[in-house]
């Protein structure tokens, strides 16, 4: 038995024998030719054969997985038909009389060179999808037939050095079970298809998998990134149990979305969207969302160059509250400031914009700006179940005055003959380590509280989540962390106030026991999450989850967290 | 020759979804477009050229234009990163995987 390890980039476990896909190196010659004109038609016709295949991807692409994904293609696209690049491999072909393949070769790799050598990890990866473009081209000089699951009869787990996207895209889940490449990184094209088509994958393994037999068994486990060859057969075991539980859960899953999520012992939980537009409202029904945990409107902000006034943000949440059909939705007023700019504001550069003037803060100080999403919201909130939430609050005196400038809007509208929300709930964002502390005090001026884990991890950590230096330290399985949120829902429980996360540990798969252990009454996350979360809910028992999180609470750092409930909680084991 | 400075907003920078969409629209026109990011130069339709500039969220780059419809290439393009290269407004974009 020998273990692999590399970047898991797509969950899930595969089982199966190996698969290998060896990419035939292109070769092509390099030679001088002797009518430009015919070489140019070579060239025309095989970027038109590849325009047809790249059209034939994308189509499939927006089928089996989404427009989004579809949309990486019609990039590839845009490459293909480069203006500067085709004029480039022309010259060369003209004036040079190079054959079309190097002329095509040279003047690509150029362009593919340059990507590699910035700074972004992310741009870096685009080489792989000029490259994927390119050689698309060149075996349509060449003539060459390309199908990387040529041979492929049984299902089977493809281990390569590595996957184009548009040979990704393609892949049938059906037959391919899962893969591994040697190359490849988390922020490639590749592993984003893999996701799309839930086909679990690790790229970037330990070039020794290429080493592998055909035909070898493979246990490739995607959620964390391990490739095992010729496991033993209590390992199989082992995994092929794991693999039955985690299909169950996702089956069952998908089944009960729209079902509500009841523990063991019957404690109902509330499953929300965090949501940002009416596009968000729909894939939350569809997700089976029992309401909008976290309604972002700075979409209504952002999109334009002036201040939007108070009639546009009525329709735009109208149509949201709508779109949700009576189901509680937790309006979040304007979150600016910190990694978020609205340039027609034309805010002050603030040496530390985390710690200064962002969200309620900057509301307060621009009643110009907070005034018409206050009004909007109460109009807007008249006969729905509508609540508003403060962001980043950190004194009582905050909220005073928040809650003061609510009514003085509810009170202009009447006066106006409008007819504002009377009994609107109004609650805060904890975020900041202050805010938790004076959960007591804040009780008395607030209906509820909602948990928002990314902020409050990095103040709580003292690490700044947009520095890739420390980010990893700012993580909610901090026991730090974790604490403090059991300290903010105790405290709330013994005031009567219920408590929900909006922050991306809810959506957590190993964080959801914990969370329910410490006695959170609302969970909120992307819509696509929904479905799992509900699951792993009504797998756990609200007592056992108690003293699970007790526990957790007792360890000494974030990874621990992790694989303590790895390992008592195997519903939770998924990603 | 007009031009303008803006800073990107896409939670992404450019790259390679917004770069395509910023390329669709710079092809619309007839005019010259150029896009340069600390002092390196791009024609705004070639996404090759777009993606190499390298710019980030937060970075500023330069549009400029020449040619016939000059003026209101660089008004669309100008609008265009300011809305973060959406054209579908998803302004928090969470549900989507935001590495395309």
């Amino acid at each position: 038995m020998n273990q692999y390890q590399g970047i898991g980039v797509s969950r899930g476990i595969a089982i199966g024998p190996a698969f290998r896909f060896d990419e035939t190196d292109l070769d092509f010659e390099r030679h001088k030719i002797d009518d430009p004109d015919e070489e140019l038609k070579r060239l025309q016709d095989a970027i038109e054969q590849t325009r047809e295949e790249l059209i034939a991807v994308e189509e499939q692409t927006k089928k089996a997985i989404g427009a989004d994904e579809a949309a990486l293609f019609h990039a590839h696209r845009a490459m293909l038909e480069d203006p500067e690049l085709l004029d480039e491999i022309r010259r060369t072909i003209r004036d040079e009389h190079l054959n079309a393949e190097a002329a095509l070769y040279d003047a690509s790799e150029v362009y593919a060179e340059t990507l590699e050598a910035l700074e972004s990890e992310y741009l870096q990866a685009r080489a792989a999808d000029v490259r994927d473009v390119i050689n698309r081209v060149l075996r349509s000089l060449l003539g060459e037939a390309h199908a990387p699951t040529e041979g492929l009869d049984e299902p089977s787990v493809i281990l390569s050095r590595d996957l184009a996207p548009s040979d990704t895209a393609l892949l049938e889940p059906s037959v391919v079970l899962g893969f591994c490449t040697t190359q490849g990184g988390p922020t490639s094209h590749t592993a984003i298809l893999a996701r799309g088509l839930g086909i679990p994958a690790i790229v970037a393994a330990d070039p020794k998998v290429l080493d592998i037999p055909e035909e070898t068994c493979l246990i490739l486990d995607g959620s964390q990134g391990k490739l095992i060859a010729q496991p033993g057969e209590d390992v199989l075991e082992e995994y092929r149990q794991r693999k039955v539980r985690q299909n169950a859960i996702f089956k069952q899953a998908r089944k009960q979305a729209r079902e509500p999520a009841i523990t063991k012992d019957g404690h109902r939980i509330e499953v929300g969207a965090n949501i940002g537009d009416v596009d968000g409202a729909k894939s939350a029904l569809n997700a089976g969302a029992d309401g909008v945990g976290l309604l972002r409107t700075e979409f209504i902000y952002l999109d334009r160059d002036t201040l939007p006034d108070e009639e546009t943000q009525y329709e735009a949440y109208h149509a949201i509250l709508a779109a949700m059909q009576d189901r509680p939705v937790i309006l979040r007023t304007l979150d600016i400031g910190g990694d978020k700019d609205l340039p027609y504001l034309e805010l002050p550069e603030e040496a530390n914009p985390f710690l200064g003037v962002r969200a309620l803060r900057l509301c307060m100080r621009h009643t110009e700006l907070f005034k018409p999403q206050l009004r909007a919201a109460l109009r807007a909130g008249a006969g729905h179940d509508l609540k508003v939430m403060f962001p980043m609050v950190t004194t009582v005196a905050e909220v005073h005055e928040a809650k003061a400038m609510l009514q003085t809007c509810r009170a202009e509208l009447k006066d106006e003959g409008r007819k504002p929300s009377d009994q609107i709930e109004i609650g805060i964002m904890v975020e900041t380590p202050a805010a938790a502390l004076m959960i007591d005090q804040l009780a008395e001026e607030v209906d509820f509280f909602s948990i928002g884990t990314n902020d409050l991890s990095q103040y709580v950590m003292v690490a700044d989540r947009t520095n890739a230096n420390v980010a990893a330290m700012a993580t909610g399985f901090q026991p730090a962390v974790l604490r403090l949120v059991r300290r903010v829902i105790q405290t709330a429980h013994d005031h009567d106030r219920w408590v929900g996360m909006c922050g991306e540990l809810a959506a957590e798969p190993l964080a959801i026991p914990i969370l329910l252990g410490l006695g959170l009454d609302e969970f909120s996350m992307t819509p696509t999450a929904i479905p799992l979360a509900k699951q792993i809910i009504r797998s756990l028992s609200a007592t056992d989850a108690q003293e699970l999180a007790d526990e957790a609470l007792n360890l000494t750092d974030a990874e621990e967290v992790q694989e303590f409930v790895r390992n008592q909680v195997p519903a939770a084991d998924i990603a | 020759m007009p031009e303008v400075t803006i800073k990107i907003r896409a939670e992404v920078g450019l790259h390679a979804r917004p770069a395509a969409t910023l390329v669709d629209m710079a092809k619309e026109f007839e005019c010259d477009i150029r896009v340069s990011h600390e002092g390196n130069q791009a024609n705004a339709k070639s996404i090759l050229q777009v993606l190499s500039l390298g710019a980030e969220k937060g970075d500023e780059i330069t549009i400029a234009t020449e040619g016939d419809d000059a003026e209101a290439a660089l008004e669309r393009l100008t609008e265009l990163v300011n809305q973060g290269f959406e054209l579908h407004t998803n302004a928090a974009g969470d549900e989507r995987d935001d590495r395309l």
